[in-house]
């Protein structure tokens, strides 16, 4: 505890907070796709598709050892922590780095940073602002609620990504989510002191294949429902019933 | 050859700063950059006009005095250079140069394109030594040191404090320094035992000089006129870290309780 104070207080630390955390981000981002990819699965049962399953599962995981969504929620704290510190380690880094430039240059050439480093406090910021959209719209359903369906994931998303407005949307913050990691996920790896020479292009590829991978497979869902090719859900889903 | 120059002009660190204007034509292509500002002032000077104030001392690419951002790179547009080993063949005739100051809260405008870089020096003092006896001393050799770990510190020790990575960060970050300052002494044998105190201490001096944090832009590592790797802001990030270990005691009692 002592020690994650002295990391908070210096400006080191705080990189390692951001570096942390965003890999606990980026770790789940990677299991949310995985889940996302469910969408493209045959129905588990007639009338019944397969990531609503899926998403039921989510709550009940852990059943019966732990109640009713306390896992689900263990990794909403964790995840509500990680951003928390996240942000606000940034942002104040953000505020120091303003203050250590006083007067600006009058003429600046980048010689070696990527656009997408130089735009990480932008894509950041968006992504924070399309996070708080995404949970009103499909996790409290605050958007849209008089045709929201808790259980009916599949129902909820076909609805959405009919609208080209959602569509234009969510590819749009999975091109930000990909920029802010091509960079993220190396330079968290460098804020570890986990690079060297050795390593350094391997984690740079890495950094490429996440950003790439996620972008892809998390712009896929919304694009093929636009397009047609993931069909309108059940008619008569039987909602599974949500506790 | 000619050119029209844009020089940052601040007569102390209090006044408000502009840019000025000059021409200077006449200039041969074998000219070095500080010459031709030299050329320039002898010139201002003759018509009763004030000079251009800039640092210079050794002009051979050592001493890391000669700081200035030319057309918005520190030391000009040639890697791995200081602005003293810059010559004007590396511009074209009549092209516009922009030259401004190192710009960092940390390095105060003194005057024109002089800063002053003492935030460095309390950086150094902070942790830049290593403990030697006063008894006589051993034979050079007696302490055996892997070559590549020589040359990897010998890297790190090109450092001639010059500021260039402050200037170049976009953030006004000292990182790249501090870094090279923290490996090259923490590679070596003779640095062991002030290894954790030193990363802490540097780091503490750094922060409070007001220089910004890391970016992982690697803008540093370009603007180096060594050409230090950004491998050794990784490294201080370890060596950071495992200082941060909360003291142990490991001489009293193993209690049971």
């Amino acid at each position: 505890m002592k020690r994650l104070l002295l990391l908070y207080r210096s400006i080191i630390g705080k990189k390692v907070i951001a570096a942390v955390t965003g890999a606990v981000m980026m770790g789940f981002l990677i299991l949310h796709v995985a889940g996302n990819l469910k969408a493209f699965l045959p129905d588990a049962a007639p009338g019944v598709p397969d990531i609503d399953v899926y998403a039921s599962f989510l709550r009940t995981m852990g059943e019966p050892l732990l109640p009713y969504t306390t896992l689900l929620w263990s990794v909403r704290i964790v995840l509500i922590a990680s951003l928390l510190l996240h942000v606000t380690c940034v942002l104040q880094l953000a505020r120091r780095n303003q203050r250590a430039r006083p007067v600006r240059y009058r003429e600046v050439r980048h010689v070696e940073s990527t656009a997408p480093a130089r735009w990480m406090l932008y894509s950041g910021s968006l992504l924070l602002a399309f996070l708080v959209i995404h949970l009103l719209q499909f996790t409290t359903g605050t958007i849209d609620a008089a045709r929201f369906v808790p259980s009916g994931v599949y129902g909820n998303l076909y609805r959405a990504f009919h609208e080209w407005g959602y569509v234009a949307m969510y590819v749009g913050a999975t091109v930000l989510l990909g920029l802010h990691l091509y960079h993220g996920a190396w330079s968290l790896f460098q804020s570890l002191g986990l690079d060297n020479p050795d390593r350094n292009r391997g984690l740079r590829q890495l950094a490429m294949v996440v950003a790439l991978g996620l972008s892809l497979s998390f712009a896929s869902v919304p694009v093929a429902f636009s397009l047609g090719a993931l069909g309108p859900p059940p008619a008569e889903s039987p909602k599974l019933a949500l506790r | 050859m000619k050119f029209r120059l844009r020089i940052w002009k601040q007569a102390s660190g209090d006044a408000a700063g502009a840019f000025s204007d000059y021409e200077v034509d006449g200039i041969s292509p074998e000219t070095s950059f500080l010459e031709m500002i030299d050329t320039l002032n002898e010139r201002l000077t003759e018509r009763g006009e004030e000079a251009v104030a800039f640092e210079s001392d050794c002009r051979e690419g050592i001493c890391g005095m000669c700081s200035m951002v030319i057309n918005g790179q520190p030391h000009g547009p040639l890697p791995g250079t200081t602005t003293c080993q810059l010559y004007m063949r590396h511009f074209d005739d009549g092209q516009p140069i922009t030259i401004e100051p190192w710009r960092s809260g940390a390095f105060p405008v003194l005057r024109d394109l002089m800063v002053d870089r003492s935030a460095f020096d309390r950086i150094l003092e902070s942790g830049g030594y290593v403990t030697v006896h006063s008894g006589p001393k051993p034979e050079p050799n007696a302490n055996p040191i892997d070559p590549e770990v020589a040359e990897e510190s010998l890297d790190a020790a090109c450092c001639i404090g010059c500021g260039a990575c402050v200037a170049a960060c976009p953030n006004g970050a000292a990182m790249l320094f501090t870094a090279a300052k923290v490996s090259h002494l923490g590679l070596l044998p003779q640095g062991q035992p002030e290894r954790w105190e030193r990363v802490q201490n540097m780091v503490e001096q750094m922060e409070e000089e007001g220089f910004g944090s890391c970016r992982n832009y690697a803008e540093c590592e370009a603007a180096c006129p060594k050409e230090i790797s950004i491998k050794f802001i990784g490294r201080l990030n370890r060596d950071y870290l495992r200082a941060l270990r909360e003291p142990i005691d490991r001489h009293g009692p193993m209690d049971s309780q």
